[in-house]
Formats: structure tokens, sequence, C-alpha cells
């Protein structure tokens, strides 16, 4: 029970962070038609910046918040000077020059911190267990996460919705040229979008870097699962990536937590052991694959006109 | 009489609320030229895409030459031999005009899962494309680049891939549109010829040209059939006059 | 006429290069050159193989490095059950790939554009974390190959200048195979499938059969390369399926000219000599090689033959 309801929340935590990535992927392609590989290394600066100001500044909330507006300015600066330019072009293109932005920043990376990964420490008050059941305790930073990122995404929510502004990235969703005809200012807004897009993959990074090391290529990996939940949740649709996020990251930590034990009934022990590890690493693919079958389009598409 | 070569029964779609084609029954006799008219956003080429299995109906059904063919794809009715030209020109732009229509025939010759012989050395299709650009009058254009053909080329080339596929019916989506007062003669002429070789379903804003060349006319007005017969009774339709009277130029012309 | 004849001539001459190396390496006693060359034919090859589906087919694979491994698990791992023999262990490299390509390509034609590009990337490194889980076979270290594919005396793949002729020879063999393919009806109809997938099936041509055919054709001539590549390195471990690899063969593509036969050849000759250039200069060439990526894609349109071409014609 209580390894059920931890794993649970570590799924929530997991799925939640895979959101604010995906969240930003989806809305730079949504409204700016960009595909953006080097999504993945914004979160991997997140965590850098993170570690290093957290080390310089001694304080880990004030190291986060520095990260935080590094990632978001790092992001404005991407756009100005490169990715600017590849809007309007093939889909191939944004691959292929993004894909060379990650080789840079991996080795940019190398080159200032060291091929060694970094460590994040938390202050004491961000390690205690938190009760949230009678008798089930749950690590207080991965608490937080899970609160800071219900927050962002509601606000996210709140902001697409609700603001002018958000208005505004709906109309450029649906319709480019009508954005333009308003005179309204549509660099900055792509620009503003892509940094939006960029200090969102940031938080995630800097709040999974005390969870794990931070390290070169650390946001590889994760940048194709949010590419799954692109494709589960349907392009472009903010609800969806939510969505779709949550359900991944459910899958893979309860299927990392419990299909070895699972598979351990039906086959013997040995076989099981074998072919545990695979299988749970594949398990999202086969959901993805279960999804293009039944739904290409996705499970939550964004509304067409 | 015979069974029609066409037959369209009680067709509905809707777009969200809106009835884009409603309870369209219509029949296209075998050596018909059967022209549909209507003011714009009459449905017309909706109701097309349907003929044709690009745009699935949600009730009614279709049937060519007797076979029902309301729920096969595209590729499948073409090869029952209906053949279509779009109302903006979609042909492949980086192939050559000979190309464009070879295709067209390959696809009614035989199997395509041909992986080693030279498909551009094969005489069949290389005659029947040639044959079918000569019949549209685009012999000396085969070898150019389907981008560097003007938009009249480029229209009669689309006539000519409908025809290499040798359709028992042509569906043609606006074939005039955008042409010159030239370039239009010229269309209506070949029409004129083709006509006597196979049926035609013409959708069309060229008024003249549609009363010169039909065998009868449908009218479509806001998805809906209001009157079906020949040119003669349909210019003395009270029930069409009364359509296109907010409308009158699109009767006189379409410019 | 005369664009033609400058990338046609400078194809020849890189062609010329390629058959006489040994004797070059022979002479020299240069031995690098020619275990550098071998990698480069069978990743020559690997790119080919992406550029029929790319280049000719306008499908954007952001997985085939996938193939790579998985002709390179087939050999390993029956090597690592004793079967040795080359006439088991390639023809089932081939039939692997064949079949990973047709699932893989069932699935991912259901959708089109950026869908396939993650779509395809997604799967490929699914296979990459299969591989890892493989315990048996080296999981994560990946596995060591102690023999060479067996030949039974056709062939000695241990001997560096048969095996880099036998590379050679599969490299022409699938451009020529290419050639014939491209210029085919099959050909004609996958590439207008990539020009205007909707007239092609007004004129009566089912898409996707045509494409997923084509798609398995790429794997499986891919599978070869894997097979390849394992045998070149006595290695094979899932880093030669990383996400990475897949976009090094994508830019060797780009770089050398999408949608041309020799192209993909001249790319991978290029990028690899480069990638090894920068490497000697400084340890951190991706910091250089990635900006030029960034560059070719802005500015050199259509690769090293569109540059030839436009060179051709002043």
């Amino acid at each position: 029970m209580l390894l059920v309801v931890e794993q649970f929340l570590n799924g929530l935590q997991f799925g939640l962070l895979l959101f604010l990535l995906a969240a930003g992927l989806t809305l730079v392609f949504g409204i700016m038609d960009l595909v953006n590989l080097a999504h993945g290394s914004l979160y991997m600066m997140g965590a850098y910046f993170a570690a290093t100001f957290a080390a310089w500044t001694g304080s880990f909330v004030l190291g986060a918040l520095m990260a935080l507006g590094a990632t978001l300015v790092l992001g404005i600066v991407l756009e100005v000077t490169a990715l600017r330019h590849l809007y309007g072009r093939d889909h191939l293109d944004h691959v292929l020059a993004t894909f060379g932005l990650i080789l840079f920043f991996n080795e940019a990376v190398r080159l200032i911190w060291g091929p060694a990964g970094l460590a994040l420490p938390l202050p004491a008050w961000l390690t205690v267990p938190v009760p949230i059941l009678p008798g089930i305790h749950y690590p207080a930073y991965r608490l937080a996460i899970i609160v800071v990122a219900l927050l962002v995404a509601l606000l996210l929510y709140l902001g697409v919705m609700r603001t002018r502004i958000g208005m505004l990235i709906r109309a450029g969703a649906s319709n480019r040229e009508m954005i333009g005809a308003l005179g309204i200012n549509i660099k900055l807004l792509y620009t503003l979008v892509f940094g939006l897009g960029a200090a969102l993959a940031g938080l995630a990074g800097l709040m999974q870097a005390p969870i794990l090391t931070v390290q070169i290529g650390m946001g590889e990996n994760i940048l194709i699962l949010a590419f799954v939940i692109i494709v589960i949740g349907g392009i472009g649709s903010i609800r969806g990536a939510f969505l779709a996020a949550i359900f991944v990251g459910m899958i893979d930590t309860l299927g990392r937590a419990f299909l070895p034990n699972l598979l351990r009934q039906v086959l013997s022990g040995a076989a099981a052991s074998t072919a545990a590890p695979a299988l749970s690493s594949m398990l999202i693919y086969l959901l993805m694959a279960i999804v293009l079958v039944v739904r290409p389009e996705g499970l939550f598409p964004a509304n067409r006109r | 009489m015979a069974e029609p070569l066409l037959r369209v029964e009680k067709l509905v779609r809707r777009f969200g609320g809106i009835i884009a084609t409603d309870n369209v029954s219509l029949d296209v006799a075998s050596g018909e030229l059967h022209a549909i008219i209507g003011p714009n956003g009459a449905g017309k080429t909706t109701l097309i895409s349907q003929l044709t299995g690009h745009l699935a109906p949600h009730s009614g059904s279709v049937s060519l030459a007797g076979r029902d063919i309301t729920d096969l794809p595209a590729y499948r009715r073409c090869a029952l031999g209906l053949a279509r030209s779009f109302q903006i020109t979609s042909l492949l732009l980086d192939f050559t005009a000979a190309d464009n229509v070879a295709l067209a025939a390959q696809a009614h010759a035989g199997t395509s899962f041909r992986f080693f012989a030279n498909a551009r050395k094969e005489k069949g299709l290389r005659d029947a494309a040639h044959a079918a650009l000569d019949r549209v009058g685009l012999l000396h254009r085969a070898d150019v680049v389907v981008s560097r053909l003007s938009h009249g080329e480029r229209r009669e080339l689309e006539l000519a891939v409908a025809l290499a596929s040798k359709p028992k019916l042509l569906l043609l989506d606006e074939p005039m549109a955008g042409l010159g007062v030239t370039e239009s003669q010229r269309m209506v002429k070949l029409l004129q010829e083709l006509r006597k070789e196979v049926s035609i379903v013409l959708v069309e804003h060229d008024m003249p040209a549609v009363f010169a060349l039909a065998d009868r006319i449908t009218v479509l007005v806001y998805g809906r059939v209001i009157a079906s017969g020949d040119p003669a009774a349909i210019r003395a339709n009270e029930d069409v006059k009364r359509a296109y009277l907010g409308d009158q130029h699109v009767v006189t012309h379409h410019g | 006429m005369k664009s033609l004849s400058v990338s046609k001539a400078v194809t020849a001459l890189m062609l010329a290069g390629l058959v006489l190396l040994p004797l070059y390496s022979q002479l020299s006693g240069n031995i690098f050159i020619l275990t550098l060359f071998t990698r480069i034919i069978i990743l020559a090859l690997a790119a080919a193989s992406l550029n029929l589906i790319m280049g000719f087919g306008g499908m954007m694979s952001f997985g085939h490095a996938a193939y790579l491994g998985i002709g390179g698990y087939a050999v390993g791992m029956l090597a690592q059950e004793g079967i040795g023999s080359g006439f088991i262990q390639f023809p089932v490299a081939l039939a692997a790939s064949a079949i990973y390509a047709l699932v893989i390509g069932a699935l991912s034609l259901r959708t089109r554009g950026v869908y396939f590009i993650m779509i395809t990337l997604a799967f490929a490194q699914m296979a990459y974390y299969v591989a890892s889980g493989l315990a048996r076979y080296g999981g994560d270290d990946g596995l060591t190959i102690y023999n060479r594919s067996d030949f039974s005396g056709l062939i000695n793949l241990g001997n560096r200048v048969q095996f880099y002729y036998l590379c050679l020879a599969c490299l022409f063999g699938v451009i020529f195979l290419i050639w014939r393919i491209v210029n085919s009806r099959f050909g004609l109809v996958v590439q207008g499938l990539r020009s205007n997938e909707q007239r092609m099936q007004a004129i009566g041509f089912p898409a996707k059969r045509y494409q997923l055919v084509c798609f398995v054709i790429s794997g499986t001539m891919c599978g070869l390369a894997g097979a390849l590549l394992a045998n070149n390195t006595d290695f094979v471990s899932p880093a030669v399926m990383y996400w990475t690899r897949s976009g090094d063969l994508m830019v060797m593509v780009i770089l050398g000219g999408m949608g041309t036969l020799f192209g993909p050849v001249m790319g991978a000759v290029v990028f690899l000599l480069l990638e090894e250039l920068l490497s000697q200069i400084t340890e951190y060439w991706a910091l250089i090689m990635g900006p030029l990526l960034l560059l070719i894609v802005l500015f050199g349109r259509g690769g090293i033959m569109g540059v030839l071409g436009r060179a051709g014609r002043g």
C-alpha cells in the first residue's frame, strides 16, 4: 500500500515535469510551427544554471530563481540569433539546425563545467518526509515539485485561455495572418513565446536536478519522452499535453516499479528478470503505438478550424 | 432507360451544424455532359469530393455503373473508371508533363510494384502519355517540368492526366477557373471534343460555357438541388431565377 | 549540361579515390586510413539507404540508426550463440531489419510530417532501450564479437583489404539498386507521392502501400550496413543506435544532397572526414560542428551536389 501510494505520487511528479517540457515544445510548435530539438538542451541548461547559482549564492531557492531567469534570457537570445531565421522553412531544416544546436550545447557544457556531472544538494527543510496520509510519508521536495508544477500548469492554462496575450497566442496558432493584420508585433510575440517555452524547460530541468545528477545529455532522453507525449496528446494542444504527460509519467514509473513483480508471477524468475527491464522501458512506446493505431491524430487534438 | 452511369442518392454531408450537402440525388446517363452549377458556397466542391471519395458522406449512396462505391477509397474509384480534375490545379510540380500523364496511365496498366525496369522507357506508358497530351494539344510541351508550364497549360494537362486513366466518367471541378478569354475558348472546344468519348460531370462558374456544353444541368443552392433539367428548362425555371436574383452577375458573367 | 559535368566529375573522382584507396594505404603503410574509410563506406551505405526514403520518398525518418543496431545485434547475438556463418548471420540481419521496418513503418505512416519525424525517433529510442536491457548480450556495455562473419573461404572478413572491398561492393550494389528503383514504376510512384499525395490517390494509387514497401527496402539496406559495421568494429552496443547517430545519418544525406544518387556518399565522406579532422584539432570539435550544421541548413540548400551544380552553372 505504502509503495503503491509512493510510486503513484512519483508517477504524478514525473508526469508533471514532463508536462512542463512538453508544454513549451507544443506551444512553440503550435504557434511558430517550429520543431525545436534543442528544447532538451534548455532543460539541461536550467539544471546546470541552478547547480551553479545555488553553489554561488548558497541558497537553493535563490539559485533556482536565477536559473529560471537565465534560461529565459538564453531562450530569447537563441531565438533572436538563430531560430528566428528558421520560421517558415522546412521542418527538416528545423530538425537539422536544432540538432546542430544540441551538439553545440553539449560541447559548450563540457567545456565550461567539465565532463563529470554536478550535484545540486537540497536544503535541509526540503529533505524531510512529510506525512500525507496516516502512516505514509513522502519526501517534501517531491511534493514541492508537484505543487509548483501544478501551479505553473494552472497559470499556463489561465494565461492562454483568459488573458489578452493568451488570446493572441491562440489566434497565432490558428491564423498567422490575422495577428499580423491586427497590427501586433508578431516578432516580439514569437520571441516571448519562445522565451516562455525555454523558461518552462529550464524549470523542469532545475527541479529535476536534485533528484538526478546534472549531466551532459540529460535533456535528450527526456525530450524524446516529450515527443511521445505530444504524439499521444495531439500536436499543439496544451490540454492534450497535460493529460498525456500525466499518463506517460504514471505508466513509466508504475511500469518500472511493478512490472518485474507482475512478470515473475507469469514467467519463470530468470526469464522475468531478463525481460522486465527491456519490457518496462518499452511500455510507453507500446502505448504510443496503440494510440497511433486507434487515433493517429492523438487523443486530444487541438481544435481544428 | 438503361442503368445510369452515375447515380447519387440522398447524399448528406454536414460540417458541424452546417449541411453542405442536403439530400442530393442526381443521375448521369452514359454519354451525357451533366453540369452542376450554383452560387458560391452552394456545396459543389463538397459534392464532387464525395463523388471521388476524398470526403465521406454522412448518409446516402453513390453508385457507378450499378456498383455501390459509397465506401470505396479514392484510388479504388479511380480504378473503376472515375477520374477527376482539381479546382485548384494539383499536379506533380517537379515532374515533366509527360511523367504526370504516364503515371496516370501506369495506375491503370498492371501493377506498379515493379522495381527494376526503367518505367520511362516503357513504350506502352509513354505512348499513352503522348496520346493524351496530343489530345489536349500539349504534345510539344511533353518534356517540360510542370512548374514551368503556364496556368492554362496546367489546366489542359489536368485534363490529359484525367484522360490517361481511360475513365468512364470525368469529374471536372471548374476547369475554366482563372483562364483568360482565349484559353477559355480553347477549353470549351476541347470539352466539345472530349464529350464525344467520355461522360462528364462539369462543375463550372462560367455560365456561357455551361449552357453551351451541357446536356443537362443540376442547380445546387445551399447544398440542395433546386432544379434539374436541360439548359432551356433551367433557363426558364423560376426557382433558379430567384436563387440567382441576388447574385445576378454569376448567371451572366463570372469574372 | 555543364552543371551536370562538374558534379559528375567530382563524383567520379571520389569513386575512383575510394576504389584505389587500399593501394595507397598499402604503398604508404597508412593502415589507419583504410580502417577509417571502411567505416566511412559503411555509413555511406546507411546514408544512401536513408536517402531512398528521405530524398526520393519524402519520408523524414529520424530513426534510421535503429537498423544499424538491429543488423549489428543479429550478427553479434548469433556469434555469441555459436553461429558464426555469414550465410546465416547476414540474411538474419536483413530479415530482422525488414520486419522491424515493416512494423514501425506501418505505425509511423499513419501520420505524416513532424509526427513522422517524432515517431520514428521515438521507436528508435525504444530499440535503444531494449538493447540496453539485453543483459545476456552485454546490456549497456555492448557485445564483443570474437569472430567476424565466416563466409567459408569465399571471402575473409578478417583481411582488411578484402573487407574494405566487400563494403565498397555492397555500397555500389545498393546504389545501383536504388538507381534502378528510382527510375522504375515503383520509384516513380514513390516520388510522385512525395510531390503530391492527394493527386496520386486521385490518379489511383494507394499511397501507404507504396510508402511502406519503400520504407522496408530502405530499412533492409541499412540493416546490411549494420551487419557490416558490427564486423568492422568487432563490437556492437546500444550506442550504435543512439538517436544522435540517426541525426548524423540525416546530416550526411542533407550535406551531400538529398534525392541525388551519390550525394549521401559525398555527405558521409565529408562529414566523417570533417569530424576526424576537427577532433584532431580540438577535443571540443562538436563546438564547431554544431554551428556549422546550422549554417549549412541556413545557407547550403541542396547540399554539396547542389553547390557543385551551381558552381558549374557559374
